[in-house]
């Protein structure tokens, strides 16, 4: 291995581990909000109960994310000065905005919401949390303005060996970023949908305060649902996007050596030979692939072969083709996910609204597991996406090989590639020890007379026999 | 003045508010664990930070993506350069920012003294590693033709650097002192004036010494005339008042003076490097310059929209926050927490 795979591991290896935290965050920001709305309109104190529950896990998932973040800023201008000497002109400006508007924005209404309980009015401490969840929002959209130049780099020409940026109106509304940014912005929010929903099914199985988290429940189970259907609709949206922009990369998403026929079939599973450049077997769906790619059910789609042949008449001799493996079986796997996700919430949903779930031990028990399956979407949706991309760092602009910092050596990227990973293990250690104790713990509802304009919750509360 | 000198202000600017404003949180986290009693006095003093540090560090995020956008060519000159330092810093910040929400979480003595240790070593080690910085930016580094830096990281820990190292320890821990002082009352607050009281003469010589050895070994005090060595003075005088003013529990205009002093500091440093940025001990003709690190002047000229247009909410909610929280603590108060 050498300093340019050590320096791509270490990328890899801090962003997913970042991107555990800030979808959490960006999720929990925004079901917090919509609690400690219904708290200030309804002046329920339990809404208030449950804002401040949820608004533990929170802040110690944002803490973490936070401080993996300062890596992130940096790490380009560490392990990756000549990309960023290359890019700097247009990549930097969405970092910096993203300071400003952000991140200033987050982490001053953060200390104002964890210390103002009792100095603010209800009103403006309430607003105070809505700040933060659009914070992190607007923190998402302009680092993935990055993201989407590195995509599909728009907005700039090339001039003194340098891409200078010509117009922040189409780094801006660069196609790519619009379907990237909702797409990746409500897989956000079902993150933080469904570790609620998880963690309140395992809550009312065990009896915890069960009014309080069939209420925090039913709250995350729609954030959920609806969250989880435009991931789809946008991810759909994104395939087509692909169509033009990265027709490699979708591609490979399928496996698809040669040029399909017309209609594409969809294939499910496929024996990939990256050397023999094509598959030992495959199971199809007829006429699907058109439709994702065209929405329509005819159409072909371009095979790897023929569109190594046409950059290599473009951009010169090279291999153009991404790990085929990993980027097919990360979709398929992020698909999945996805799809299970739907279904959950769907359910979930019907459920909760008709008071089932202390009926059915088995959902609530899949709805525990169900918290991983945003994750493993998460993760293997970046690496779909960054390895698809590959051998690009910026797309058709710079490869990656040639973008690590000359000046550092093999060994001190592995002294801080070692130093972060070990940090980074610690930090998770202690985050997930700190989760479940939180999680164990049994609180009494301190009050449950606020409850009385739901007789029912109260009744059941009290019929329900205490059992650990 | 322009679109470079401009971006060139801003990211002074920026840097100033940052050591500022962190310099205090940096010297409050290193003298918390040693200066509470006990886990509320502890508590207590961690919590006159508690709702600020982190908007105080964006400044630090937001210098880099500033450099990041404006300088391409600082940015990745600065922190290829001084990667292993950086490692460190980031290491240390890493642990800070966790330190302050886990130490809450867990109720036991064991588990709190780990994080006041985290928290400890998480606040004193990165002004010292700034301080090396500081040092390395006036004396210049091996940069050469390539923009690239050459020659490993233990050339950055000569004694002038180290120098500057403890010096900028030291006057963090005065300034985070003094930061106590306006925003504590009682025993605690006198503690932290006695505090100060002992710590004051140790960063007045050390200010001395590094004013002294860097008006004599670098151009950087007088790059623009000899007349600029009225900052350093500056900073160091205001020092000798703060310190004054500590002993007469003036604590407000102490606190104005220690802020001074390190604006004076950073602000002498950025201003006797400029027109250039990092100054190469190569060769003249290898240094960066406001001119040949930067962004095309489209790219300035957007960021200069943003900026101008965001900063003043910036500036206006963050006051506010300040303004929030101006009421002073004293132990056994419910915090947030």
């Amino acid at each position: 291995m050498g300093t340019l795979e050590l320096a791509r591991l270490q990328f890899a290896s801090t962003t997913i581990f970042h991107y555990f935290f800030v979808p959490m965050s960006i999720g929990l920001a925004l079901i917090i909000a919509i609690m400690q709305t219904l708290y200030v309109k309804k002046g329920d104190e339990i809404y208030k109960r449950m804002t401040k529950f949820w608004g533990t896990l929170f802040l110690i998932n944002f803490a973490v994310g936070v401080v993996t973040g300062i890596l992130q800023e940096f790490q380009f201008g560490m392990n990756w000065s000549t990309y960023s000497r290359f890019v700097g002109d247009v990549f930097g400006p969405s970092l910096a905005i993203e300071g400003l508007l952000a991140f200033f924005m987050e982490s001053t209404f953060i200390g104002i919401w964890i210390f103002g309980w009792d100095r603010l009015s209800k009103r403006v401490h309430l607003i105070s949390i809505w700040l933060v969840s659009i914070g992190t929002i607007l923190s998402a959209f302009w680092i993935l303005s990055a993201n989407a130049f590195m995509q599909h780099p728009v907005g700039y020409e090339l001039a003194d060996g340098r891409a200078q940026m010509t117009s922040i109106k189409e780094i801006l509304t660069n196609g790519h970023l619009w379907v990237q940014f909702p797409h990746t912005l409500f897989a956000a929010f079902a993150t933080g949908a469904f570790l609620i929903a998880g963690v309140s099914a395992w809550k009312i199985a065990k009896k915890h305060d069960v009014t309080m988290f069939k209420k925090s429940f039913r709250i995350s189970i729609i954030v959920a649902t609806i969250s989880a259907m435009f991931v789809m609709v946008f991810g759909h949206q994104q395939a087509q996007n692909l169509v033009e922009t990265q027709p490699m990369k979708l591609a490979a998403a399928e496996a698809l050596w040669n040029t399909s026929d017309d209609p594409a079939p969809f294939t499910v599973l496929a024996g990939i030979d990256t050397d023999a450049k094509e598959n030992s077997f495959e199971i199809q769906i007829p006429y699907l692939l058109s439709l994702f790619s065209y929405s329509k059910f005819s159409g072909e789609v371009e095979g790897m072969n023929q569109i190594q042949a046409a950059y290599e008449a473009k951009y010169g001799p090279g291999d153009y083709i991404p790990p085929v493996k990993t980027v097919f079986w990360s979709f398929r796997a992020m698909v999945m996910s996805g799809t299970a996700m739907l279904l959950l919430g769907l359910y979930g949903w019907y459920a909760s609204r008709k008071d089932l779930l202390e009926k059915k031990p088995w959902f609530t028990k899949i709805m525990v597991y169900a918290i991983s399956l945003p994750f493993i979407a998460n993760t293997v949706g970046w690496i779909m996406t960054e390895m698809g991309r590959q051998p690009w760092v910026v797309f058709g602009v710079m490869q990656t090989k040639d973008a690590v910092s000359p000046s550092v050596t093999f060994n001190e990227v592995l002294f801080s590639f070692i130093s972060f990973t070990l940090m980074y293990a610690i930090l998770a250690g202690v985050t997930v020890y700190l989760f479940v104790k939180h999680i164990k713990k049994k609180d009494q509802p301190e009050d449950t007379s606020g409850n009385l304009d739901d007789p029912f919750d109260v009744s059941e509360e009290e019929a329900t026999p205490n059992v650990t | 003045m322009s679109l470079n000198e401009f971006w060139f202000l801003l990211i002074a600017i920026l840097f100033v508010g940052f050591f500022i404003l962190e310099g205090f949180d940096f010297g409050v986290g290193t003298v918390a664990r040693f200066l509470g009693k006990d886990d509320a006095e502890k508590r207590t003093y961690i919590g006159t930070i508690g709702p600020f540090w982190d908007a105080n560090e964006v400044w630090l995020i937001t210098a880099g993506g500033a450099m990041f956008a404006a300088f391409p060519h600082w940015y990745a000159t600065l922190f290829s350069g001084f990667y292993i330092p950086f490692v460190f810093m980031l290491l240390a910040l890493i642990l800070r920012g966790v330190s302050f929400e886990f130490r809450e979480k867990v109720n036991t003595e064991r588990w709190k003294n780990i994080w006041d240790w985290t928290l400890f070593i998480g606040s004193a080690l990165p002004p010292v590693l700034w301080g090396v910085a500081l040092t390395n930016f006036m004396t210049g580094m091996p940069i050469d033709g390539d923009k690239e830096m050459v020659g490993g990281f233990l050339q950055f820990l000569h004694p002038f650097a180290l120098l500057g190292g403890v010096m900028f320890l030291l006057l963090c821990i005065v300034h985070g002192l003094q930061f106590i002082t306006i925003r504590t009352e009682g025993e605690l607050q006198e503690r932290a004036r006695r505090a100060s009281k002992r710590f004051a003469p140790f960063a007045l010589i050390s200010l001395l010494a590094f004013a002294i050895i860097g008006w004599l070994t670098t151009d950087i005090f007088t790059y623009h005339g000899t007349f600029w060595i009225i900052l350093p003075i500056g900073a160091w005088a205001a020092l000798l008042v703060a310190s004054m003013l500590n002993i007469k529990k003036s604590d407000i205009w102490a606190f104005t003076l220690t802020s001074v002093t390190i604006g004076l500091l950073i602000a002498s440093v950025f201003i006797g490097m400029f027109p250039r940025v990092m100054i190469s001990t190569i060769s003249e003709a290898h240094n960066l310059t406001i001119l040949n690190a930067a962004s095309g002047s489209y790219t300035l000229k957007v960021m200069s929209y943003f900026s101008l247009t965001l900063l003043p909410f910036v500036l206006g909610y963050q006051g506010w926050s300040y303004y929030v929280f101006r009421q002073r603590l004293k132990k056994d108060d419910e915090l947030g927490y």
